[in-house]
């Protein structure tokens, strides 16, 4: 007992220099942003123009009373459902390409993708907009569709969003598992072989269960990331394209809190959303214990 | 878990825990040296608007020793998070700025811009100052501001297609759409008319003509009149004109004013609908000396449908530390003598009477202007909760939902009156 506290004692000791900086940019932030969400907080009572008024749940029964929040949350959920499979699938068939491919050609394709990865997501955004122009774009030349315009139709405009989305969000996945990959042992390969189980076989019998908990990772880290996607939907589609139909949540939150000044609802958004991610990632995890995952 | 979330709640709950605000924003101390901040927007063309604005500074640091002027540019895009960011934090806030009139009534409401009503009546200058542009500058009567240049916009058409086809510039408002029918008929390579899903001021016009208007004011409360009989009629003359056989949506809808001007300047429109400001562009490109510009016409021929009254205003800030020194900059740059120097180096449209009709004498290229300006101009609805309608988008999403198919003009007029409404009793 005694010991066992000691040793409590001893991890928190060793935990709070990280736990202080996540309480000081993390937690207070998340606070305030609860906080203000249970106001009516516009720019007037920022700038001290007119009293706070504590709203309670007032907020989030305006949010959740909204036919425009559901169908936003839906086309958000949607969309990140795209994105997470897209982005894994391709992630993974070319890390798997990449183990069967010679040096040369690794080195070219890695280049490529750290390039995708590491171009900032307004440059990648804009460039895309460029190679699809209605007029004088790149694609419409090759496919001769002069004059078509990619960011018009609500799902032609979705689709080149969720593709630039996956073309700058893949590398992260392939070399994550092109590295897992690389290190499962190849005494276990050989000997799956030597019991002459076929490529098939070993893939989902042997790599797939090693795998897993990259696996885990990074399908988690994709659905938080797809499911706050913001630049490339406002600067693609300008702000939410035409008549709103191609609004995400975070550029719904974005137009509710600061283009519109309403803080609070901006917030009641934020909150929202972050309980959504939670309860997603809380439910991934536990489905997979549920099935066996030691985490 | 269930602690950490009780504990949580309890924080929350207690008393004090409130947002910030930030205290109130006048100043009471008027020093009368130092520097003077100035704000003024970022424009296409800066180095012409920089020079008069040199001028004027060292005009002004001549006659007021110990005192510095120091010019931010800001850009437009971004001027809403910079206003409230300065509203927010007084220290870091100019004590000059450059805002646009529309942004007036929210900008006021937050208390950033100080009532100057007693300096403008006291100075010599104020009294030849256009009452309906005045009017612009007023929120409950008091003045906020100095209009420091008005902005109409009037129908620009191709000269020589116009020759070619042998057709005349439309006399009512319901000839341009057969008109620009037909001219993409016999020339399919350009739009009818350049018009976009997200040009408000452009569908304005077609809306006031016929009698309607975005909003009525009852005493103290707005109410959303969108949806009138007379409002839809002119949207739905508006929403006609986007298209296939005149401006395709998918070519269209997405376009605000700047893009409608665009096409026109890239010799791919017949017509647009463009501003005052944007001859110098216009002049510098593809349409240069085969355009000419008449009043938008109105329902009934010779008669001229309202224009919005745009136009950029010049205010004191309230929380400023130096309201003598900041006041009388704003005059000098506000003045007769800098609005004319204005004029002559960026084209923009003076706000005394005296001087607008000096420049339309001289410049017969502002006459289709001035003559909007004299039949009458109209302004969106006075009140802070048009900076949030504007904000999101009501009146450009219910342009876009009727050309792109979505919704009829009854329908998205009814979902836009709701959302103003909304807002207005928000």
């Amino acid at each position: 007992m005694t010991t066992a506290r000691g040793q409590g004692r001893a991890a928190l000791a060793y935990l709070s220099p990280a736990l202080l900086v996540l309480v000081a940019l993390l937690g207070y932030p998340v606070y305030q942003l609860v906080v203000i969400s249970f106001f009516d907080y516009g720019q007037e009572q920022v700038s001290g123009g007119a009293p706070l008024e504590f709203l309670g749940l007032g907020n989030y029964s305006t949010l959740l009373g909204s036919a425009k929040f559901w169908s936003v949350l839906g086309q958000t959920v949607g969309f990140a459902a795209v994105c997470v499979s897209g982005t894994l699938v391709v992630g993974a068939v070319l890390a798997v390409l990449s183990t069967r491919i010679r040096p040369w050609a690794r080195t070219c394709l890695f280049l490529a993708a750290l390039g995708a990865w590491a171009t900032p997501a307004v440059a990648g955004s804009t460039i895309w907009l460029f190679l699809f122009d209605a007029n004088f774009g790149l694609v419409n030349s090759l496919l001769g569709l002069d004059g078509f315009s990619w960011t018009y139709g609500k799902w032609t405009a979705f689709g080149l969003v969720a593709a630039e989305v996956i073309w700058c969000s893949f590398p992260f996945v392939m070399i994550t598992l092109y590295a897992g990959i690389r290190a499962i042992p190849t005494e276990v390969l050989e000997a799956a072989a030597l019991d002459g189980a076929s490529g098939w076989r070993t893939a989902r019998s042997v790599m797939l269960p090693l795998l897993r908990p990259l696996l885990i990772v990074v399908t988690i880290q994709s659905i938080i990331w797809d499911f706050k996607v913001f630049t490339q939907v406002y600067v693609m589609t300008g702000g939410g394209g035409i008549a709103g139909r191609n609004l995400v949540l975070n550029v719904y939150a974005y137009q509710e809190a600061f283009a519109a000044s309403e803080y609070g609802l901006g917030a009641a958004i934020g909150v929202v959303t972050t309980l959504i991610l939670l309860a997603i990632t809380v439910f991934y995890l536990r489905a997979l214990r549920r099935s066996g995952e030691v985490l | 878990m269930r602690k950490v979330l009780a504990g949580l709640a309890a924080l929350v709950v207690a008393a004090g825990c409130a947002p910030v605000q930030s205290g109130p924003a006048a100043s009471d101390t008027d020093e009368k040296s130092g520097q003077l901040r100035v704000w003024l927007f970022d424009e296409v063309n800066r180095s012409a608007k920089e020079k008069v604005i040199q001028e004027a500074v060292a005009e002004f640091q001549g006659g007021h020793a110990g005192v510095s002027v120091d010019v931010q540019y800001i850009q437009v895009q971004s001027r809403a998070e910079r206003f409230k960011a300065a509203f927010s934090d007084p220290a870091s806030a100019p004590d000059v700025a450059e805002f646009g009139n529309t942004d007036l009534a929210g900008y006021v409401a937050a208390g950033g811009f100080a009532d100057i009503t007693a300096d403008v009546a006291a100075w010599d200058e104020g009294k030849d100052l256009v009452p309906a542009v005045l009017d612009t500058a007023e929120v409950n009567g008091k003045v906020h501001g100095i209009p420091w240049y008005v902005g109409v916009r009037a129908l620009y058409y191709r000269t020589d297609v116009f020759t070619e086809l042998g057709v005349q510039p439309p006399s009512t408002l319901d000839e341009i759409a057969p008109l620009a029918r037909r001219i993409r008929a016999a020339r399919p390579e350009l739009l009818g008319i350049s018009v976009g899903g997200k040009y408000v001021y452009g569908a304005l016009p077609f809306v006031w003509a016929n009698g309607g208007d975005i909003a009525t004011n009852n005493g103290d409360k707005f109410a959303a009149a969108i949806d009138s009989p007379q409002a839809k009629a002119g949207i739905a003359k508006y929403t006609e004109l986007l298209r296939d056989d005149i401006c395709p949506p998918a070519q269209c809808a997405g376009n605000g004013g700047d893009a409608s001007v665009e096409n026109f300047r890239a010799g791919k429109a017949a017509m647009t609908i463009g501003g005052d400001f944007n001859r110098k562009s216009v002049d510098a490109s593809a349409a240069a000396g085969k355009y000419g510009v008449v009043p938008l016409p109105g329902k009934d021929p010779g008669s001229v449908a309202p224009a919005f009254s745009g136009g950029n205003l010049l205010g004191v800030l309230s929380g400023t530390k130096r309201k003598t020194l900041a006041t009388e900059f704003t005059r000098l740059l506000a003045g007769k003598q800098y609005q004319r120097k204005m004029y002559d180096a960026m084209g923009n449209l003076p706000t005394f009477a005296d001087v607008q009709r000096a420049v339309a004498d001289a410049d017969p290229f502002l006459k289709p202007f001035t003559t909007t300006l004299e039949s009458g101009t109209r302004f969106v609805p006075v009140t802070p909760s048009w900076a949030k309608i504007d904000a999101q988008a009501v009146l450009p999403t219910m342009l876009q939902e009727i050309v792109s198919g979505g919704k009829d003009v009854d329908t998205a007029t009814r979902t836009a009156a709701d959302a103003m409404n909304a807002a207005f009793s928000s």
